[in-house]
């Protein structure tokens, strides 16, 4: 009588709890599916591990709850007396380890996979900055800087007064996507260079630590086109939230044209370094490189944010002698958050940065700095 | 205080100093284990403050409160207040108060070091929070500190590690005690095998303590002298290595977060027993299983650091280690539900608060088990899902504990029942919005939102919205816990000496109040005195 009393019960709870579990599982969000076969077996691998885990949670508590329900003293049940099993606790030891050997094979395999680096058919190098990324495309002689773009970094200042929501892609858009070609195993080799940065693209299917003074691997083989998006994933400072990942995936051929492209503005880069600017060249140039690359310590206005980040101008004046500026700007400054710049830019982009904070706030009275002298010191 | 200098030794039963110099100079374990205890309330509810700016800042996308400078302060310092703040000081409350009384002893051990253990902490933490006042702020890097990253903050760091080393002194001073009480003061006929679960939990957590403690600190020696004396030892740049200082940390971690729950499970093996009035099942199973997962706990720290690049073997060995705690770990809540069944179960607060654990525990334990297979870990790692786990077992398990064990020994230690029907409320309240607080975070994780930022993309915006009203729903909840105890020590029904009918164990058979001396002449234990009765069936 009591037997089919709590077996009764236990369907009951049973049903209750599945509904609740089926609500969860309803409401929420799951992992992405992924672009990469790779990317596809961790997703299976999870859904896996979940379904196990719910099953065994949903056993656990229609027991506990039948429990709750039938073993109560307001009901009139009378407490047994027994205080030990030898045969239930080998059962209930025995039957959790041969469900940890069912999750560690496929768990193993997944991951043999994931750590074997070898056939790569080209190398992608990244560096984490404070608070930037920069990609080198090692076969093909190609970097550059990937940082938050501007809109997402105006509406993300505090009190900014614009909405996130009206701002496309907020916080994982950047200037300089990575642009990769599908259908092709790309081997990435990651390292930063001042704290530990994570680079991770959900889509991809797995997260790796970029860390100074360390080389990590990974790969990947992309098999869809489309943009995928991520974020810095180890806490590296006050702008950790705001240096976004974005992978733009093409096919082989797009991919190839991108290069040649590349190479070309490359070119026009060196070019540019060894002529004369004008003025007005300097201080427009000079105010896209300062509000993406200066404006979130500094601020738009240079004020900074004391002590952390000093004010570059003070009463519309440079607060430093121009030496010092330059050599700051391309060396850094130890112990501090402020990093050197001299493989980040190229000549032009710090001269014309120099250049806007000494004359954007003081109608022009400031010196004007030319590319070549900043190759001269950067040399010196 | 003249009084207090002067009192002789022999007639410490007749002279008590009052007033400030009462608790200054105390060295009764019930003294300062209220004082551990008030502490930790005290920090829990300024950890708690820390808690609800994160939660106000990500109410919404877009920094409208907080700039991400002081968002980073307020998570490095909500997590080192919470831990070694408000958990740590809680069980070593819970454990001054009633390891003597469970076992049969007049006081502590070393009851002038159990004084020093405690007056270090408002020290420690006066030191640890005034840097959020200095001008380079306090601690942004995250309580783990991680190099280089926590080299860049100001002079507030040396203040920090300070802080940190006298944590460690008043840890390893408390578990000292705790294992030469445990070790020499049992009363006649108190063996090993008869004590209750939480002086076993509490006896293996003061070893994993003074194991763990100086390896932390000397991590956080490392970090001084690397920041301030021109060593490299985590600098690249200098030959040194940034993962070092994560594979010594979570050396610490890793067993600190069984610090923190270890006594938990002590507590609520001594709840369900009392409520379901049935032995505790498999006692010596239960010890085994404490004792097992003390063990691995030392073998399983790189787990927290999957993502650093370790060679395959080195991730196949922690992946399997950490799987292997889930088997012991499981022994343990099958031994709760086998305790629950077919006993005669009623729900007073305590037992509402020993069941909530079990539930939410298992939940972050199965998220745990998750978060040990590396190739999914990859996806998990430092993201939602992960404060989402820990806050399952920290909150919902660890402080669900603390807050069931002060329920049911406050009437061991005011003479008054506290009020059941707010006990309840306070039960419910809590549950209901700390599950509203913490279940979206797993969503959040999953759809891949990074753990420790200050804003977030849009389409994290609901989730981030619902968990921040949980939040401020069961934090201004604990209000009401403040309340409650007050209310009980002011007043109420006299409680008897017994509390609950279900109960056994020494602690029962004193007064309530407790007097503030008991055992002057020890107890006779046997078979039929001790809690746990596995053994004779």
């Amino acid at each position: 009588m009591k037997r089919t009393n709590e077996l009764i019960v236990a369907l009951a709870v049973m049903a209750v709890i599945i509904v609740i579990v089926w609500g969860v599982f309803a409401v929420g969000d799951n992992m992405p599916r992924g672009v990469t076969a790779y990317a596809q077996s961790v997703y299976q691998l999870h859904n896996t591990i979940l379904g196990i885990v719910t099953v065994i949670g949903v056993l656990v508590f229609t027991a506990m709850f039948t429990s709750i329900v039938v073993h109560r003293r307001s009901k009139g049940y009378q407490a047994a007396k027994f205080s030990h099993s030898t045969k239930a606790e080998i059962v209930w030891t025995a039957i959790p380890v041969v469900i940890l050997v069912v999750m560690a094979i496929p768990a193993t395999r997944v991951l043999i996979e994931m750590e074997n680096t070898a056939g790569a058919e080209m190398n992608v190098k990244i560096t984490g900055y404070q608070w930037l990324w920069k990609y080198e495309y090692v076969e093909d002689g190609i970097s550059f800087f990937s940082a938050m773009d501007r809109e997402s970094n105006r509406a993300r200042q505090l009190g900014s007064g614009i909405n996130p929501r009206d701002v496309e892609n907020y916080l994982l858009e950047v200037d300089n996507r990575l642009v990769l070609p599908t259908n092709t195993r790309i081997r990435f080799l990651l390292t930063a260079d001042d704290v530990i940065h994570s680079w991770w693209v959900p889509e991809l299917g797995w997260k790796r630590d970029a860390i100074p003074g360390m080389i990590n691997e990974a790969w990947t083989k992309i098999e869809e086109e489309g943009i995928f998006r991520g974020q810095c994933a180890e806490l590296c400072g006050a702008d950790h939230g705001f240096m976004p990942i974005v992978v733009e995936a093409v096919s082989p051929e797009a991919f190839q044209a991108w290069v040649a492209e590349q190479r070309q503005d490359l070119a026009d880069a060196a070019h540019d370094a060894a002529r004369l600017w004008t003025r007005e060249e300097l201080m427009s140039h000079g105010e896209r490189v300062y509000q993406a690359q200066c404006a979130s310590c500094h601020q738009g206005d240079g004020g900074g944010l004391e002590p952390a980040f000093p004010a570059l101008v003070r009463d519309g004046m440079p607060t430093g002698d121009l030496e010092t500026h330059i050599y700051t700007v391309l060396n850094g400054r130890e112990g501090t958050a402020m990093a050197g710049f001299r493989d980040r830019l190229q000549p032009q982009d710090i001269a014309a940065a120099l250049t806007f904070t000494r004359n954007a706030w003081n109608d022009g009275a400031g010196e004007v700095v030319q590319p070549a002298t900043v190759a001269r010191r950067d040399q010196g | 205080m003249a009084n207090a200098s002067t009192a002789h030794h022999d007639d410490h039963h007749d002279h008590h100093p009052t007033g400030l110099a009462r608790w200054l100079f105390s060295t009764n374990h019930k003294e300062l284990g209220t004082l551990y205890l008030i502490f930790s309330l005290a920090m829990f509810l300024v950890g708690g403050a820390m808690a609800l700016v994160i939660r106000a800042e990500l109410f919404a996308p877009g920094l409208q409160l907080v700039n991400p400078e002081f968002f980073n302060q307020m998570t490095t310092m909500h997590a080192l207040v919470m831990i070694f703040g408000a958990v740590m000081p809680a069980f070593v409350g819970l454990a001054n108060w009633m390891v003597p009384l469970m076992i049969g002893a007049p006081d502590m051990a070393l009851p002038r070091m159990n004084n020093w253990s405690f007056w270090i902490l408002p020290f420690a933490f006066t030191l640890l929070l005034s840097t959020l006042f200095m001008p380079s702020g306090g601690p942004s890097a995250g309580w783990t500190l991680y190099p280089p990253l926590s080299l860049q903050g100001g002079n507030s760091l040396a203040f920090v590690i300070l802080a940190i080393h006298l944590m460690g002194i008043s840890s390893i001073m408390g578990a000292i005690n705790i294992i030469a009480t445990i070790l020499n003061m049992r009363a006649p006929g108190m063996t090993l095998l008869r004590m209750p679960l939480f002086v076993w939990t509490w006896l293996i957590t003061a070893f994993l303590l003074i194991a763990v403690m100086p390896v932390l600190a000397g991590a956080v020696t490392m970090l001084l002298t690397d920041r301030f004396f021109g060593t490299s030892f985590f600098n690249a740049a200098g030959g040194g290595d940034p993962v070092l200082y994560q594979h010594i940390f979570w050396f610490f971690g890793h067993p600190e977060v069984y610090i923190l729950i270890l006594p938990a499970f002590g507590i609520v093996s001594e709840i369900i027993p009392t409520f379901a009035r049935k032995p505790l099942f498999g006692y010596t199973a239960m010890v085994y299983a404490t004792a097992s997962i003390a063990f691995l706990s030392f073998i399983v720290w790189a787990h927290h650091m999957f993502t650093v690049g370790m060679p395959l073997g080195a991730m196949l060995f922690f992946m399997y280690a950490t799987m292997v705690i889930a088997v012991p770990t499981g022994v343990k809540i099958f031994n709760w539900i086998a305790t629950m069944w077919r006993g005669s179960m009623t729900f007073e607060t305590p037992m509402l608060f020993a069941l909530g654990f079990v539930v939410m525990f298992t939940i972050g334990g199965l998220s745990g088990l998750m978060l040990a297979i590396v190739p999914t870990n990859f996806q998990y790692h430092d993201t939602y899902f992960v404060v989402a786990h820990f806050h399952y077992v920290l909150v919902s398990g660890a402080v669900y504990a603390i807050m069931a064990g002060v329920y049911y020994w406050l009437p061991k230690w005011t003479g008054h029942m506290y009020d059941e029907k707010l006990g309840k409320i306070h039960f419910w309240w809590s549950t209901i919005w700390v599950n509203v607080l913490f279940f979206p975070q797993h969503y959040l994780g999953l759809a891949g939102m990074p753990r420790r930022i200050p804003d977030y993309a849009v389409q994290f915006a609901e989730f981030n919205m619902i968990s921040s009203i949980g939040g401020f729903m069961y934090g201004f909840g604990q209000l009401l816990f403040v309340y409650i105890i007050w209310k009980c020590v002011r007043g109420g029904e006299k409680a008897t000496a017994q509390v609950w009918d279900g109960a056994r164990g020494l602690e029962w058979t004193v007064p309530s109040p407790a007097p503030l001396h008991t055992f002057d002449t020890p107890p006779l234990v046997d078979d039929k005195v001790a809690v746990h009765a596995d053994r004779l069936t």
